[in-house]
C-alpha cells in the first residue's frame, strides 16, 4: 500500500453563515492528476486555497509527506508553502519583475539561493515552458498563454511536491489554451503530483487519475474520467457532465 | 545703476548665495528622511496590526493637521521647557521631515491600496512571509505608482523649507528678509529669492521626472499631463 504524498481530512470553511466546504477529503498519491470539476461557487477555488491556506480553515488538516502541517506557525507554513506551488486562474505574474525575475525572485528571496545560480535555473524552467526568447519581457508585454507559463515556470522552480492549479486555462482565448495544456501535460507526464480545478474535461479526462464532483462544498463523486463522465452514480454529477460536454465539446 | 549694481555685488550676492546653501541643506536630508519616514508610515498604515495601525494614523492626523510654523515653534521654543535644546537647524530639519513624512505616506498608503490582491496570493503562494513580501513584491511596485504624488510634495517641501527662518535658521528667505530691511529693496530682493526657488523646484521637476524615467517599467506608465 502507498502512503499519500498529501492527506486532505475533513476541510471546511465558512463565510459569515454560508458554508462554502463542508468537510472535503482527499488523499493525493504521487504522480497522482486529481481534477476538480463542479458548478460555480461549489467550493473549488476555495478548497485549493486552504490546501496552502491562503485561506485558513476553520476546520481540518492536512499533512504533507506525513507530517502534520501546523500553518500557525509560520515558519512551517512557509516552508510547506514552498513544496506547494500554486497555478492562479489570472496567473498573479509580478507586474514589477520580468518574466526571468519572476521565475527568480522566489529562489532568491525565500530560498535564499545566490542571484547567479538562481538565475541559471530560471533560464531551465522557462525553456522547459517554451519561453527562454521572451524571458527579458515583463507581463505586461507577454500574452496570456505566455504568462501562464511564465507562472507554472515560476512554481516549479521551488520545486514543489505537489501543484494546485486553479482553472489555469479559464482566463485565456481559446487558441491559446492549447500551450498551457501542453505544459501541464508534460508535468504530468513527468511525474508531477497536481490538484486542478478546470471546467476542460476533454484534457481533464484525457489525463486525470481521478475526477472528483464537488457541489456545495462537498465532494458528492470521484471516480475515473470513464465513471464519472459515462456512469456517474449521482444524478447531480450525470446532469452537470452532461451540460458541461455540450459547453466545452467532446471529450478527448 | 551702478550703484545698485555695488550694492548687489556686494550684499545682496554672498548672502543670498549663504541662504541658498542653507536651503539645500535644510532640503535633502528633509526630503529623504521624510520620504523615509513617509514609506514606513504608509505601510505600517496598512499592514501594520490594529493598534500599530491607529498609532500610524494618529501620526498623520498630527503632523498634517498642525500647521508647520506652529510645529517648528514647538520643536525650537517648546522642546526647551522639557530640557530638550535643538539648534534651529535640527529643529526645521526635524519638523520639516515629520511633516513632509505625513503627507508622503498619503501617496504610499494609496498606493499600496492599488495593488492587485493577487500580488500577494502570489507571493504568499510561493512561501514569502509578510515582511519579505511587502519589501520585494509590494513596495518597489507601490513606490512607482506613489511616485508622482511624492514628487509633489518635495516640491512643495523646498517651498516650505522658507519657514525655517521663523526659527532663526536663516535660509534664503531669512537672508532676504534681512537684506531688504536693511536696504528697503524689497522688490528687487524677493524677485531674486522667488527667482531662487523658481530655480530649485524647476531642478527638482527634472530630477523627479528622470526618476520617473527610469523607474519606468511596461505596465507602470504614468499618463503624462
Ligand atoms: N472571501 C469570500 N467571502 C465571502 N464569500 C466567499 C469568499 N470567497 C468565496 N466565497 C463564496 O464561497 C463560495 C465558493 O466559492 P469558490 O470561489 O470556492 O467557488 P468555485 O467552485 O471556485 O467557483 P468558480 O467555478 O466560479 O470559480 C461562493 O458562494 C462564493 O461566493
Ligand atoms: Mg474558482
Amino acid at each position: 500500500m502507498t502512503t499519500p504524498i498529501l492527506r486532505i481530512e475533513n476541510i471546511s470553511k465558512r463565510y459569515g453563515k454560508k458554508d462554502v466546504l463542508k468537510g472535503a477529503s482527499l488523499d493525493v498519491n504521487k504522480g497522482d492528476l486529481k481534477i476538480l470539476i463542479g458548478p460555480s461557487g461549489a467550493g473549488k477555488s476555495t478548497l485549493l486555497q486552504c490546501i496552502n491556506f491562503l485561506v485558513k480553515p476553520d476546520e481540518g488538516r492536512i499533512w504533507l509527506d506525513e507530517q502534520e502541517v501546523h500553518y500557525a506557525n509560520k515558519r512551517d507554513l512557509y516552508a510547506y508553502r514552498q513544496k506547494v506551488g500554486m497555478i492562479f486562474q489570472d496567473f498573479n505574474l509580478f507586474d514589477h519583475l520580468t518574466a526571468l525575475e519572476n521565475v527568480r525572485i522566489g529562489m532568491v528571496r525565500v530560498k535564499g539561493m545566490g542571484k547567479a545560480e538562481a538565475g541559471e535555473r530560471a533560464v531551465l524552467e522557462l525553456e522547459r515552458v517554451g519561453l527562454k526568447e521572451h524571458m527579458q519581457k515583463y507581463p505586461a508585454q507577454l500574452s496570456g498563454g505566455q504568462k501562464q507559463r511564465v507562472s507554472i515556470a515560476r512554481a516549479l522552480a521551488m520545486d514543489p511536491k505537489v501543484m494546485l492549479l486553479d482553472e489555469p486555462t479559464s482566463a485565456l482565448d481559446p487558441e491559446l489554451i492549447g500551450e498551457v495544456h501542453a505544459v501541464i501535460r508534460d508535468l504530468g507526464n513527468n511525474g508531477m503530483t497536481m490538484i486542478m480545478a478546470t471546467h476542460q474535461i476533454g484534457f481533464a479526462s484525457s489525463l486525470a487519475s481521478e475526477i472528483l464532483f464537488m457541489e456545495d462544498g462537498r465532494i458528492l463523486e470521484r471516480g475515473t474520467p470513464d465513471k464519472i463522465f459515462n456512469h456517474a452514480e449521482n444524478a447531480r454529477t450525470q446532469e452537470f457532465c452532461s451540460k458541461i460536454t455540450e459547453l466545452y465539446g467532446e471529450r478527448g | 545703476m551702478t550703484e545698485g549694481w555695488l550694492y548687489i555685488q556686494a550684499e545682496v550676492y554672498p548672502a543670498l548665495l549663504k541662504g541658498f546653501w542653507v536651503s539645500l541643506q535644510l532640503i535633502a536630508p528633509s526630503a529623504l528622511l521624510g520620504l523615509a519616514i513617509g514609506i514606513m508610515v504608509g505601510v505600517l498604515r496598512i499592514y501594520g496590526n490594529r493598534p500599530v495601525m491607529a498609532a500610524a494614523n494618529t501620526f498623520v492626523a498630527i503632523f498634517r493637521g498642525i500647521p508647520l510654523v506652529v510645529q517648528l515653534f514647538i520643536w525650537y521654543f517648546g522642546l526647551p521647557h522639557i530640557g530638550i535644546y535643538l539648534s534651529p537647524f535640527v529643529a526645521s530639519v526635524l519638523g520639516f521631515s515629520l511633516c513632509s513624512g505625513a503627507y508622503h505616506s498619503e501617496y504610499i498608503r494609496g498606493a499600496l491600496l492599488s495593488i492587485k490582491r493577487g500580488q500577494m496570493l502570489a507571493a504568499q503562494s510561493l512561501g514569502f512571509s509578510k515582511v519579505r513580501m511587502i519589501i520585494s513584491i509590494i513596495l518597489p511596485q507601490a513606490i512607482r505608482r506613489a511616485l508622482p504624488g511624492c514628487g509633489n510634495e518635495i516640491i512643495y517641501l523646498i517651498k516650505y523649507s522658507s519657514l525655517a527662518y521663523m526659527i532663526t535658521c536663516i535660509e534664503l528667505t531669512g537672508q532676504g528678509k534681512i537684506l531688504a530691511s536693511n536696504s528697503f529693496k524689497y522688490t528687487e530682493v524677493f524677485l531674486m529669492i522667488g527667482a531662487c526657488y523658481l530655480v530649485m523646484t524647476s531642478v527638482a521637476t527634472i530630477v523627479l521626472g528622470r526618476m520617473e524615467e527610469r523607474l519606468r517599467i511596461p505596465g507602470f506608465e504614468h499618463r503624462r499631463t
